[in-house]
């Protein structure tokens, strides 16, 4: 091997805020490679999945109305991860958020209380949560691994919305398409910057990143958390209660991921439809990661994962890409950044190098 | 009566094969202590690419292999990022599935919707004309047969020959391996590269067998299910087979009763495969000694020589 890693003394500050960005100068190289093979000249399309999306002010509202689901869910996903619960079914807590919520704006339809709306989040943030408890009770019950069990329960909930807007949630006048009523103005998120599409949910996201930051960093539970997920052993002779952990983390990632689906329902798209999500339960995964599980790392994240959706359908329009483009970024960026990783604890040394300046110094 | 019988037995059969081939992959590369979440995404690669082959050259043969190699390069992408570069072994899996879905979404864009001819069946004469029994044993597509040589081959490797040991060795403790002086990190690669391959090869029965078309996401979460039948398993290869043929009888089940026309909505019935990876899996892990006892120590830590 040409490539010899050495153990640091103690984890790179400067790498952790480095490494990010390196990842994401990698993806970019990568990217303009792959145009270049998709035959496209790859500078034009750079421009046109990174820039012109975000040229006008209804573009930077778009990318606040994507990143809102991103943020609200990956901030969930981080608090469990840092505890070593890997809750990886957001996805279809998002779906369960839809339901409740949605499904509430369905049974009101005539209302125009204004409690309608914060009943509606509510009810959202209830289903994600019921749905998140099953793998919580699950593992803590029987063992079970909750990455399996939650991303089960994801199919699940996404059969489950089908199955209600073929049934009890279409639309009665609406010819037998699988769709909802168009929720009325009071089951509606106003929004919040004239001439966009960027609606309160956003405003919710941006107190959720600041609520969690606090949590995580002054409050006793985000200590609890935060030892849990280093050193399990330590946790346990601290006393730390294991199962209230998990109980807390996946309940607020689910209740998280649900109001985020309820977003998107009583937001963007104003009804419920078969399909409500193009996986932002997943991709949000990335969004922690790349964010470094930290809430404000998130917030830029998010932001920039929501540009590569905006980037996928730009290019899908303007030069005829196909959308799954945005997906292999993402990955990519997921790779990259994991690969980086490897500089916060270890030097990366030439090993032939190495051999002779060992020789040189004798030491 | 026994016709339809034996067509059920027939499909369950093929319903079964893509999960045993991916969950005897994972078997080994869990053994050697490596967790690889990524099956999912390296099933749907190779299912592209075997597609993409086949269309290409119109030999089946060669499209199963290119298959094979499409899921062991995923594979070794893994195995540079946790082996060499010493990272988290699930967030890596995950990236691998993200990156496979929307690799595969890329490749197989010109692919949706060509017919191809389903990989034809062995038909042994004489044998695959006894009447219930003769379809189903004697009646399927070669790929069922090397699965079930699979199994039989990964059983006998682990149990029975020098390198298996030293697999399995890897596995429950990489610091005696390593002071024993075997290459952990290089045996890692191997069974990670055919966990690999053989994910490629059970996607490339997925679409050039079971369901011969290319769709995005074709997979639907078979990956996943490959995972939980390791488990299941309690890595045991025999048991892989017995796994993998109860949820090949759940799908197939639940896909005739939506033919016959229950009065369960056709969603409903499609969420069971996916509850009963639940159910098995709860009843499975529910006794935690069992699964310590037999799930190998060293599974996702990393091992890094000198730490």
């Amino acid at each position: 091997m040409l490539l010899k890693l050495e153990p640091r003394g103690e984890t790179s500050r400067a790498m952790v805020y480095l490494t990010p960005l390196l990842a994401i100068f990698l993806t970019l190289v990568m990217g303009a490679i792959l145009f270049a093979l998709l035959g496209h000249d790859p500078l034009e399309a750079m421009y046109a999945f990174f820039i012109a999306p975000i040229s006008s002010a209804y573009g930077l509202g778009e990318l606040g109305v994507k990143a809102t689901p991103l943020i609200l869910c990956a901030i969930g996903l981080a608090i469990g991860f840092r505890a070593n619960v890997w809750n990886i079914g957001a996805e279809g807590q998002l779906t369960l958020g839809a339901i409740f919520g949605g499904g509430l704006a369905l049974w009101f339809y005539d209302s125009d209380s204004i409690f309608l709306l914060p009943a509606m989040a509510l009810a959202g943030a209830l289903g994600g949560l019921a749905w998140a408890a099953i793998p919580a009770f699950l593992k803590l019950r029987f063992n079970a691994n909750e990455i399996l069990t939650s991303l089960m329960l994801t199919y699940v909930a996404t059969l489950l919305l089908s199955l209600l807007v073929h049934g009890p949630y279409r639309d009665p006048d609406g010819f037998n398409f699988p769709e909802s009523r168009l929720f009325e103005d009071s089951a509606l998120l106003p929004v919040i910057v004239e001439g966009t599409r960027l609606h309160l949910g956003a405003a919710v996201a941006l107190f959720a990143v600041l609520a969690a930051w606090l949590i995580l960093s002054r409050s006793f539970i985000g200590f609890q958390i935060k030892v849990i997920g280093l050193t399990p052993a330590a946790a346990g002779y601290a006393g730390f209660r294991h199962s209230s952990l998990v109980w807390l983390t996946l309940l607020t990632g689910g209740a998280l991921a649900g109001l985020a689906g309820l977003f998107e329902v009583a937001g963007p798209i104003g009804q419920i439809t078969p399909v409500i999500s193009p996986g932002y339960g997943f991709t949000a995964i990335i969004v922690a990661f790349v964010g470094r599980l930290h809430p404000v790392g998130i917030l830029g994240a998010g932001l920039l994962i929501a540009l590569s959706y905006l980037g996928g359908e730009t290019v899908q329009i303007t030069m005829g890409l196909p959308q799954a483009v945005t997906g292999v970024f993402q990955g990519l960026l997921l790779f990259f950044l994991l690969a980086c990783d490897v500089l916060i604890r270890y030097r990366v040394r030439w090993t032939l190098g190495a051999a002779k300046e060992a020789k040189g110094t004798a030491s | 009566m026994i016709d339809t019988t034996a067509a059920i037995l027939v499909t369950v059969v093929t319903a079964a094969t893509p999960l045993v081939f991916a969950a005897i992959g994972e078997l080994v590369t869990e053994k050697a202590g490596v967790l690889n979440l990524g099956v999912e995404g390296m099933m749907l690669v190779g299912a592209v690419c075997g597609f993409a082959t086949a269309i290409a050259t119109g030999n089946p043969a060669i499209a199963i292999i290119v298959a094979m190699i499409a899921g062991a390069v995923m594979a070794f992408l893994f195995g540079v990022l946790t082996l060499s570069l010493l990272a988290n072994q699930v967030a890596t899996g995950l990236a691998l599935t993200m990156f496979g879905v929307g690799l595969s979404a890329l490749i197989g864009q010109d692919y949706v919707g060509t017919p191809i001819k389903a990989l034809a069946k062995l038909d042994i004469p004489v044998l695959s004309d006894i009447p219930l029994l003769g379809p189903v044993l004697f009646g399927q597509d070669f790929l069922v047969y090397l699965s079930l040589a699979m199994v039989a081959g990964v059983a006998w490797f682990l149990k029975s020959t020098r390198a298996g040991l030293i697999l399995r060795a890897t596995g429950e403790s990489h610091d005696a391996a390593h002071a024993l002086g075997y290459s952990v990190i290089g045996i890692r690669y191997l069974a990670v590269m055919f966990g690999g391959a053989m994910s490629g090869l059970a996607g490339a029965y997925l679409s050039l067998a079971y369901t011969p078309m290319w769709a995005e996401n074709m997979s639907s979460g078979r990956g996943w299910i490959a995972l939980a039948l390791v488990v299941f398993a309690t890595w045991k290869p025999g048991r892989v087979l017995v796994g993998a043929y109860l949820f090949g009888g759940v799908t197939i089940l639940q896909l005739h009763a939506q033919g016959a026309g229950f009065a369960v909505p056709s969603q409903a019935l499609s969420m069971l495969p996916y509850l009963a990876t639940i159910v098995v899996l709860v009843v499975i892990s529910r006794d935690s000694t069992r699964i310590r006892l037999n799930a190998p120590a060293c599974i996702g830590k990393v091992f890094h020589p000198e730490r």
